[in-house]
């Protein structure tokens, strides 16, 4: 027995007090997993409606958007990568950085030159330990996102999409950025409590896939009025599309960081448990050592005393 | 859904705000203010900040508050999208007076602060026309 009873109690105290901040951690999480799943429900009417009116437009008039054009050589190309601001969630933020990493190698492979913009705290921190240049991050919304912050996000890369090199005073893009011809998010999607996938999509140019297919039967369509003209409908349109876009990526990344991090405390919580039961084990042995030590230590003693009584008789 | 109404959905971005069915709905904008009857003629148009008025079925009368947004109207319902909308009941108008003061305060001449008070005197504004 390498350590004393007296250690492994000790050992065992500061497991258990570790077990209540893991399983703390994963009750809340689980409380907060359910909460982020109603938002994301609450803001699906609005992304629906939205498809729609924009599909509607989309159908309806032959209106050439920026928003919508495919440049013809993309150059320059922005990837957003929503992580998390806290740790603590097995490997969330890291599957969603691997992703990050092996959509701009390949963009890179293509002859693209690659413009980061990051929210949450954990990959600012993987990037900037790597010196890599990012032009943006927001952070402080991980796991609670506001359609604030969405509209922030989608300002930042409407306007680093629509950036012209001929006329850089009206570019509305960031500093540091130099335009971009292609936007791609990378978030962790939330397919069920179990399963996170970290997934890459192409936000801008958008490609309104509603519109080209024919829609069913049932709802068909209707022909509508614009006003003040199908142009400007659009143009008020479109920002919002990408802006919602954003947001529903921000909710289902939280509620994967959520189920990530309930996922991984409660592994943790188990561990702990497991580890209290081994050194519970290894100090009862270490306690029964040193009593038996001790039995034959009297028994030792008292034997010698008797053999010394013996010999002087 | 009776013949003589339109249901009517208020959207924001995070939430339903509000639906029901209407039997008129006044809102306003870009060209003006529109009033939506029952089988109005599919339309799409764009609103700036201001108030929304809804005249229910019941005979009574929501008033809403609402940003810049659009109104699609189509197969005889109405929806209203704006990335953040308040019933007239759900504002303390107290607050939004004292938010206003200090909008106006904090700079007139920029576009983001004009924008700011618009907004805020359109919730004042649906308060007022609630009650």
């Amino acid at each position: 027995m390498a350590l004393s009873l007296r250690e492994y109690r000790a050992r065992i105290k500061s497991t258990e007090s570790m077990k209540k901040i893991t399983r703390a951690m994963e009750l809340i999480a689980a409380s907060r997993i359910i909460k982020a799943q109603q938002r994301a429900q609450a803001a699906a009417p609005y992304a629906r409606e939205l498809t729609r009116a924009v599909s509607a437009v989309a159908t309806f008039s032959n209106v050439d958007h920026p928003l919508t054009t495919e440049p013809e050589d993309p150059k320059r190309v922005a990837v957003l990568i929503v992580t998390s601001d806290r740790g603590l969630a097995g490997a969330y933020s890291s599957s969603v950085l691997k992703e990050a990493e092996r959509l701009s190698s390949k963009l890179r492979e293509e002859g693209k030159e690659v413009e980061l913009y990051v929210s949450g705290r954990k990959g600012e921190g993987y990037l900037r330990f790597r010196n890599r240049p990012v032009v943006k991050t927001w952070t402080g919304h991980s796991d609670q996102p506001s359609y604030e912050v969405a509209r922030e996000i989608g300002e930042a890369l409407i306007g680093a999409f629509l950036h012209d090199p001929e006329n850089p005073e009206e570019s509305k893009a960031l500093e540091g950025s130099e335009g971009v011809d292609e936007v791609h998010v990378v978030y962790t999607r939330f397919r069920s409590m179990l399963v996170q996938e970290p997934t890459a999509v192409r936000l801008l140019p958008l490609e309104v896939v509603e519109g080209e297919e024919k829609p069913a039967e049932a709802d068909l369509l209707p022909l509508y009025e614009f006003e003040p003209s199908p142009a400007e409908v659009l143009d008020g349109l479109l920002p919002r599309y990408v802006q919602s876009r954003i947001f529903f990526a921000l909710l289902q990344a939280a509620a994967s960081e959520l189920a990530a991090r309930q996922k991984a405390m409660k592994s943790a919580t188990d561990n702990a448990d497991e580890l209290i039961k081994k050194y519970t084990r290894i100090a009862n042995q270490a306690r029964q050592a040193g009593i038996t030590q001790e039995i034959s230590e009297i028994v030792g003693g008292v034997n010698a005393l008797a053999d010394a009584n013996a010999g002087s008789e | 859904m009776t013949d003589d109404a339109i249901r009517v959905e208020l959207v924001a971005a995070d939430r339903l705000v509000w639906s029901g069915d209407a039997t008129r709905v006044i809102a306003r904008t870009t060209e003006g203010d529109v009033g939506i009857l029952p089988h109005h003629a599919p339309l799409l148009s764009l609103m700036v900040d201001g108030v929304v008025d809804i005249q229910t079925t019941d005979g009574e009368t929501w008033v809403a508050a609402v940003d810049a947004g659009f109104l699609s109207v189509a197969h005889n319902r109405v929806s209203i999208l704006s990335e953040r909308a308040e019933m007239s009941h759900e504002i303390d108008l107290e607050q939004a007076r004292n938010d206003l003061e200090r909008a106006k305060q904090s700079g007139e001449n920029e576009d983001d602060a004009q924008a700011e008070v618009r907004r805020l005197e359109a919730r004042i504004r649906a308060v007022e026309q609630a009650s």
